[in-house]
């Protein structure tokens, strides 16, 4: 009995030191970030335009451009999607249909965002004349994140008992009076929870927006829809692949490493507090 | 596209030349070695050490460890891949140079091992949700009988969360099949065939996104492009596919 004890002893810890490597490897990937990069980022790195080649300055094109690119992403995307998944589960009756288009959104979340990056060249770009611009990478990712959306908003809908929705219709409310005053403001918490990760994805997205969106270089904020942008995620791999001089801008690289990283990191800690929240005040 | 260039060539040339002013070449197997062989070497890291950090988390893990360990894993999967990739070429090759003294910095090896902790996300939350879902009686039972609980979970909870695991696996094959930028950034991008894993090979997402900003609309390289994506969504999707039926027939049998 001992023996097995021991034995169970060691294959726990041997588990515990797996976990504590992988987690202290991450550790150190984001600490080496967080020590190359922060000793670059000031006020003039935030908000100056990139100078001498990109080898001096700061990003503040690029992290106008990623602002720019994600709120029109959000644009298309959310409207699209919310009204999508409230059809869904709300009006739509149960079948083949309503089966067929659901395992349809979730196999599109699992295409790789390069297919989309080579769709939305030849769809936005290309065909609809768009050129490479904000509106063609901002539609690209929209139908990126719009799988996300979609299925956050469905499980939010899903969660709100039924007993809600027949009060209301017992009380002769509409489906849609009885949709918005008792279904969706339950249902909120959990779809800003998708809706705040959806953010994430698409501020962090490069390969589609390489292919119809980023420019390697710009030295003003874009004005029109229909002008390219730089980005932080692009910004990333141009200095780190693309630039004639790659050493000498590596620490402007981490410092746009480390800002994309922190900005990304935080909307996914706001999307898990809000839902921790969410589920802790859950009272029926 | 197939006008031009066979499918046979297509899926089985050796050479992936598309822009080369002698004679173009549309062979897409370097391109799918290349995927097959850094998406391989993640999973064989990814595969075990997902699956121990999983059940760590479920069966070992104390509660606060848990509560900090959960959030952990799912804030690494938000971290965008180019990052990662940003990671790979400038340190981690560096490492992998120091240790095996390949003369290519960039190769197979350093997409492998960066792709695979971009896969442990994914295999840890839903393999660990496969051996939470197993019922508590299968544990209580094995307990009574005298087994240890490192016995209970080789020999009860493993095997009734199998299907659970098998998902979990393939959906995040799936998702490293598709990984772009990191393994973009990590590889070097060498359109060979080397049976090196500390040579550099180029996959098919890379070929993608690092050829369509250039490529004229409308030419052979241009269709060449859309066919290889037409590949690499069948195997993703196939993937995709496998897991999913998985999963829906778990949650049929009502766990």
């Amino acid at each position: 009995m001992n023996l097995k004890l021991l034995k169970q002893k060691i294959y726990f810890n041997f588990f515990r030191i797996v976990t504590a490597v992988v987690v202290a490897f991450l550790i150190y990937m984001i600490g080496t970030f967080v020590y190359n990069g922060i000793g670059v980022i000031d006020w003039t790195f935030l908000t100056d335009i990139p100078r001498r080649g990109m080898t001096e300055g700061g990003i503040f094109p690029a992290i106008v451009g990623t602002l720019y690119l994600t709120l029109a992403t959000m644009a298309f995307a959310l409207p699209i999607g919310i009204a999508a998944a409230i059809y869904l589960v709300e009006y739509a009756k149960e079948g083949r249909i309503v089966g067929a288009i659901n395992s349809a959104i979730i196999n599109l979340a699992g295409i790789p965002s390069v297919i989309f990056g080579l769709f939305g060249f030849g769809l936005f770009v290309v065909f609809m004349g768009l050129g490479t611009s904000i509106l063609a990478g901002a539609l690209t990712m929209s139908l990126l994140v719009l799988p996300i959306v979609i299925a956050a908003t469905r499980e939010a809908l899903l969660s709100v008992p039924k007993s809600f929705r027949e009060g209301s219709l017992a009380l002769g409310a509409t489906k849609w009076q009885t949709t918005r005053n008792n279904v969706l403001p339950y249902a909120l918490p959990g779809m800003l929870t998708g809706i705040i990760l959806a953010v994430a994805r698409a501020a962090g997205e490069t390969a589609p927006i390489i292919t119809t969106a980023a420019f390697f270089f710009s030295p003003s904020i874009p004005t029109s829809p229909l002008q390219g942008t730089m980005a932080l995620s692009t910004h990333i791999y141009y200095m780190a692949t693309q630039h004639p001089n790659i050493g000498l801008v590596r620490p402007i690289t981490y410092g746009t490493a480390l800002v994309l990283l922190v900005m990304v990191l935080s909307l996914n800690l706001i999307a898990i507090i809000v839902r921790t929240r969410y589920r802790r005040r859950r009272n029926w | 596209m197939f006008g031009s260039v066979s499918p046979l060539e297509f899926l089985f040339g050796t050479s992936w030349q598309p822009t080369s002013v002698v004679a173009r070449t549309f062979g897409s197997l370097p391109l799918l070695y290349g995927t097959m062989v850094v998406t391989s070497l993640a999973m064989i890291i990814a595969i075990p050490v997902g699956m121990t950090i999983a059940i760590y988390i479920a069966e070992v893990a104390q509660h606060v460890e848990k509560e900090i360990l959960k959030p952990t894993i799912e804030l690494i999967a938000g971290i965008p891949s180019v990052i990662f990739g940003f990671f790979a070429l400038v340190t981690l090759a560096s490492l992998i140079q120091q240790l095996t003294g390949t003369t290519s910095r960039l190769n197979a090896l350093n997409g492998g091992i960066i792709l695979a902790i971009m896969a442990i996300p994914t295999i840890v939350s839903l393999a660990e949700d496969a051996i939470t879902s197993v019922p508590k009686e299968y544990r209580e039972a094995a307990i009574a009988l005298g087994a240890t609980r490192w016995e209970t979970i080789r020999s009860v909870v493993l095997p009734a969360s199998a299907s659970g695991i098998l998902a979990a696996i393939l959906l995040g094959f799936g998702r490293a099949i598709g990984e772009t930028m990191a393994v973009l950034m990590a590889t070097g991008n060498a359109a060979i065939i080397n049976f090196n894993i500390l040579d550099s090979v180029r996959t098919m997402t890379a070929t993608i996104v690092i050829e369509t900003p250039e490529v004229a609309f409308g030419s052979l390289h241009y269709q060449s492009l859309f066919a290889l994506a037409i590949v690499l969504f069948a195997i993703t999707f196939g993937f995709n596919y496998l897991g999913g039926v998985v999963l829906k027939r778990l949650r049929r049998q009502g766990r």
